[in-house]
């Protein structure tokens, strides 16, 4: 199997290296093929993983692939950690990101960067997975960083487009503020566990979390500043409030990315670190209270902005946001699994979504406006189908995937005792209404009501190719059904039982089995619960603002303009960060830049040491004199003061 | 340890690279010009031999024997080091053909030459004798000066070869200074005989260290050490590219052996000296190589002095007097010959007629000409700054380790310092490959031969960084 392993990212970074590299010479068609057969290769022999481990019960891989360095003990290596949660991860983002590899052929088909792009997402995928493979902190963060470096080339990718170049340099800042808390939370485990591979960091945990240690004048449990240091990496990768505002604006990129980093690869790092990390944040209930709160606010709060949008991807994107707030909350109450669950099914239909909102998007000529679209249900039905399972799905009716996901994480939070799920619990269930709101909302906006675009557009409508449209019928399928089928071995069934440890105190979902019988149950059960009437609720209203009485939502808006204005500005964050971050630190850096670079450092230190080197350099210089004499009267000198130094 | 009179079957390599290189001095003076490439093939094909000789004799016989009566040693040590000169003067002789072509002195007198040269390093390398040793040393330095004129009509290299004789034969004659008084001393020539005998006297006996400066100030020259370093510039400067990379790579591993052979294993008593002496020599070297490189325009010459600096490194893992030290020594020596042949081979690269393409503006935008050997070019200048995941990286950090582990923190700080201000211009290369415009738009053609062999070497560079431990326990191996 080790080969299989190995073979599984290199296979993708061989397609990422060739097509960026020989991009002209291959071709256009060169370079999809490349890439796809590649990442082709990926998934199938994740598959082949998947069934190693999960079906045949083969052994769990842990080894080490090639050591760098050892220095002092501590081992800088490249080696994989193959569980049930690894394999589940690959197959997941080897699987999505092979259909958006597809999608990719029609979306950028006349696109002058088309090589590069397929090399950028090849090399995102081989990232991704060395990410998610990895069995110590140090490729954890290689997989980190490069997922960090690819999606800042992804998302400016039209490199010529002002508002692209201000997207990725926002993802890239913001996500350095998040890669900074990263690396300091690996250094702790380096000073206190001694060692950077994850098993002997997790036998450790339980010695590690009676030490303590001062900051500033309090003394702080060592487990907690590692694991919230980790969770703020976490916090930047997964967009959780107050480090969401790059998502968004990572709409700049071609729509294919977007899915990329939307469903399959670069948030779920976030959530998906803190999963693998669960021995250590078992063992600290203060971080997990603060990842709970935080995901909390995101879920909530963030699907609040996604009302107030109209272009079709941002409200994609706010939805993304809200519900990695809900797999956040899951970490939070330790509902590793849940939060998991939720990560897999939400790959599906979200990529699915914007999969679909990309295919609308082609078909409307690069229109992103919703207020420019509507009974678009005609002209694309594969679209409308497909994108009607996918916001079924988001909003959890019962049956689809997204319902068992969604459900189990709210029912963990009902379970949790953490101080403080009382009030989350209502958060997250205030949540689905309000997800079912603004998904209906796009989806009547879009397919449904007033033709509103001009005529030029309405005159070329019609349904895209079918590299596009296989892609969602391939996504559609497992959004569907894959919660059906999963959801016994994921939350109850023990497949994570080797992957993730949660303390017998903490664990909700075992307390959620106990009433769990079966899935026919949990939906009937659901159909007489709140959320799912919650849910009806909001789309019901969106229904009735959009469809029946469109003049009313106009109404509303002037109504409740102040509530409308601040969901508008996004509660101000940007501005907040522009005053205070940005200018501060531009204010910052020029005060610095002219007293301290300028002055001291540029004057003194550098200039003034590289003029004395130089200086000394032009005068040793001539030493060189190009005369024999000198060159033989040197050496009698070097004879003389060794003679003098040593013979006494 | 057997003792035997005469046992030919350990100077196999040595033998029938001494026939060889006769045939081919006497082939050559048969051949016409247009012939020329027959010199070239034998030549190619007797190094190709003699390392396949080296190679079995390695492996089927790894006892140290002594032979032709005390002046000849076998040991393990001898066939690393003899195994990485035949190398490297194959990839010497590979990147030549094309640079003498374009200059017509493709002539049989390189190849003869630099084979006796060869011959040279190896009776160096496997010297157990003062008389050997020195035999050895002669038969190289008279190559390589003849090496340096080989172009008669250039003014310069003429001159550089002149200063170099001169030089040379100062250095030589402290050097044989020196022996002799080791002798007068010990009463042998024999380097294990003359190390017994310095355990008995003691390292208080003044002739003793008055003979030991001399030889040390012999060794410095040839390896090339501050304030014996006058020559390397100009030499290096002067010397038609080939030449230089030939006499910038492989003698410094034959160098590295002398030292050895001398100061190790003969002068082992008088430690505590000579490592005084080449901590002084090492911090000059790295000092005033470092600095100076950075005031050079012209790459040769640039090369040069960090050659100069390097080998301040090569003394740091020496003067540890340890085996870890001496086994850190020889891989940087073996990793920056490979490094330097690399280097002076990007020259001969983007030499054609009428170009030296030896100043730095010479390799302005180079990245846009050709990105592969612009990478190449970057591994090399990484490596020779201590860039991981070069090999490079590892050399430096193998013989600071060492300088730490006896407890001479100060000086691998100052090694560390120097090497600091080093990474200012092998940087600036980079910078001017990939950040300027080119000055010169000419597509670089060399034959493939050439192309191949330089990018094995630049890969070489990379592959050893990720993957030290082969060649880092071959080197501790044959020291243990």
């Amino acid at each position: 199997m080790e080969n299989i392993y190995l073979a599984i990212p290199l296979a993708s970074l061989i397609g990422a290296i060739i097509a960026g590299f020989m991009g002209k010479q291959i071709g256009r068609a060169g370079a999809h093929t490349v890439t796809i057969v590649g990442v082709g290769i990926s998934f199938i022999l994740s598959l082949m993983a998947l069934n190693h481990i999960v079906f045949n019960g083969g052994a769990i891989y842990n080894e080490t692939v090639y050591t760098w360095m050892v220095s002092d003990g501590l081992r800088f290596e490249v080696g994989f950690l193959i569980d049930h949660l690894t394999v589940m991860m690959m197959a997941v983002v080897t699987g999505v990101s092979l259909m958006v590899h597809v999608y990719t052929i029609g979306y950028m088909a006349d696109d002058p960067g088309y090589q590069r792009f397929f090399s950028y997402i090849s090399l995102f995928t081989f990232s991704m997975l060395m990410l998610v493979m990895s069995n110590n902190f140090l490729q954890l963060f290689f997989g980190w960083e490069a997922v960090g470096l690819v999606s800042y080339l992804l998302i400016g990718f039209w490199y010529k487009k002002e508002t692209a170049i201000y997207a990725n340099l926002k993802a890239f800042l913001v996500n350095r503020v998040g890669d900074f808390g990263f690396i300091l939370g690996i250094a702790a485990v380096v000073m206190y566990a001694g060692s950077l591979d994850y098993v002997e960091v997790f036998q450790k945990a339980p010695q590690i979390s009676n030490q303590t240690m001062s900051i500033g004048l309090s003394e702080w449990s060592v487990i907690t500043v590692i694991c919230i240091l980790l969770f703020i990496g976490a916090m930047g990768k997964s967009a959780q409030v107050p480090l969401h505002v790059w998502l968004p604006d990572s709409m700049e990129g071609p729509t294919p990315i977007s899915a990329l980093i939307h469903a399959a690869t670069m948030v779920t790092a976030g959530i998906f670190m803190v999963a693998r990390m669960s021995p250590l944040y078992e063992f600290s209930e203060t971080a997990l209270g603060f990842v709970m709160v935080i995901g909390a606010i995101t879920a909530l709060f963030m699907g609040l902005i996604g009302i107030v949008q109209n272009d079709i991807k941002r409200v994609v994107a706010y939805s993304t946001l809200s519900q990695l707030g809900y797999m956040t909350v899951a970490l939070g109450v330790s509902a590793y699994s849940a939060a998991v669950f939720h990560l897999m099914t939400h790959a599906f239909f979200k990529a699915l979504l914007f999969l679909a909102a990309g295919s609308v998007i082609i078909a409307m000529h690069h229109e992103q406006d919703m207020r420019k679209m509507g009974g678009l249900k005609k002209y694309m039905p594969i679209t409308w189908i497909t994108s009607l399972i996918g916001s079924l799905a988001l909003i959890g009716v019962p049956g689809f995937s997204g319902f068992f996901s969604k459900d189990s994480i709210i029912e963990a939070v009902h379970y949790s005792n953490v101080p403080g799920s009382d009030l989350v619990y209502w958060m997250v269930v205030a949540g689905v209404f309000i997800t079912a709101f603004y998904s209906f909302r796009m989806y009547f906006m879009v397919f449904h009501g007033k033709e509103r675009m001009d005529q030029h557009t309405k005159e070329h409508l019609h349904e895209t190719p079918w590299v596009v449209t296989l892609p969602l019928i391939a996504l559609a399928i497992p959004s569907v059904i894959i919660g059906w089928l999963t959801i016994e071995p994921m939350l109850f069934g023990g497949y994570f039982a080797d992957s993730i440890f949660v303390k017998e105190s903490h664990n909700v979902l075992a307390a959620f089995g106990k009433d769990y019988h079966g899935q026919w149950a949990m939906i009937q059960h659901a159909i007489f619960a709140l959320p799912t009437w919650l849910a009806l609720a909001g789309v019901g209203l969106a229904y009735y603002l959009y469809i029946i009485n469109p003049d009313m939502a106009e109404k509303l808006k002037t109504i409740l303009s102040p509530a409308y204005k601040l969901l508008d500005r996004k509660y101000w964050v940007d501005e907040i960060y522009f005053a205070t971050f940005a200018d501060g630190g531009r204010g910052l850096g020029k005060g610095f830049w002219k007293l301290g670079d300028v002055a001291l450092i540029d004057g003194f230190i550098v200039n003034g040491s590289a003029r004395v080197v130089g200086w000394f350099a032009g005068v040793i210089r001539h030493v060189q004199t190009g005369i024999l004499s000198h060159y033989a009267f040197a050496m009698i000198l070097g004879l003389i003061a060794l003679l003098a130094l040593f013979v006494k | 340890m057997t003792l035997e009179l005469l046992n030919y079957a350990v100077a196999w390599p040595e033998i029938f690279l001494l026939t060889m290189a006769c045939v081919v001095l006497v082939a050559d003076v048969y051949l016409d010009d247009e012939n020329r490439n027959a010199t070239y093939l034998l030549s190619q094909l007797t190094l190709l031999v003699t390392l396949v000789l080296i190679a079995v004799k390695a492996t089927s016989a790894s006892e140290t024997v002594i032979a032709f009566n005390g002046t000849f040693v076998s040991d393990a040590l001898g066939d690393v080091l003899k195994f990485f000169i035949v190398l490297i003067i194959a990839i010497v002789f590979v990147y030549s053909r094309d640079y003498l072509k374009d200059r017509n002195i493709f002539k049989g007198e390189f190849y003869v030459l630099g084979l006796f040269g060869v011959l040279g390093m190896m009776v160096m390398v496997s010297a157990n004798h003062f008389l050997s040793l020195y035999l050895g040393l002669e038969l190289l330095s008279l190559s390589l000066y003849a090496m340096v004129a080989f172009d008669r009509d250039n003014p310069n290299a003429s001159e550089a070869a002149m200063k170099y004789f001169v030089l040379g034969a100062i250095a030589s004659g402290m050097l044989l200074y020196g022996m002799s008084m080791i002798y007068g001393m010990t009463g042998s020539l024999n380097i294990a005989e003359v190390a017994t005998a310095i355990n008995q006297m003691g390292d208080t006996n003044i002739v003793l260290i008055f003979g030991l400066v001399f030889m040390v100030i012999g060794l410095a020259f040839k390896l090339g050490a501050v304030p014996f370093h006058m020559w390397i510039p100009d030499v290096y400067h002067g010397a038609p590219t080939t030449v230089t990379s030939y006499i910038a790579s492989a003698p410094k591993i034959a160098g590295f052996a002398m030292v050895m052979r001398l100061l190790a294993e003969g002068m082992g008593g008088l430690q505590a000296d000579w490592q005084g002496m080449l901590v002084i020599l090492a911090v000059l070297s790295m000092a005033i190589g470092n600095v100076i490189a950075i005031a050079q325009t012209n790459l040769k010459r640039m090369l040069a002095y960090s050659t100069i600096s390097h080998v301040g490194f090569i003394l740091l893992g020496i003067l540890a007097a340890n085996n870890d030290g001496y086994s850190a020594a020889m891989f940087y020596t073996l990793t920056y010959a490979l490094m330097s042949v690399g280097g002076f081979g990007m020259i001969i690269l983007l030499a054609r007629a009428g170009l030296e393409a030896e100043n730095l503006d010479d390799f302005k935008g180079l990245n846009q000409r050709s990105p592969w050997y612009a990478f190449m070019m970057l591994i090399l200048m990484f490596s020779m700054a201590g860039v991981p995941p070069t090999v490079g990286f590892w050399a430096k950090l193998a013989v600071l380790k060492a300088v730490i582990d006896i407890d001479m923190l100060w000086l691998a700080l100052v090694a560390v310092f120097f090497s600091i201000i080093g990474v200012y211009y092998y940087l600036r290369v980079v910078k001017l490959m990939y950040f300027d415009d080119p000055v010169d738009e000419t597509p670089i053609e060399k034959s493939r031969d050439m192309q191949i062999a330089l990018s094995a070497n630049g890969l070489a560079i990379l592959v050893l960084g990720l993957y030290p431990a082969a060649l880092m326990s071959l080197c501790v191996s044959v020291f243990s």
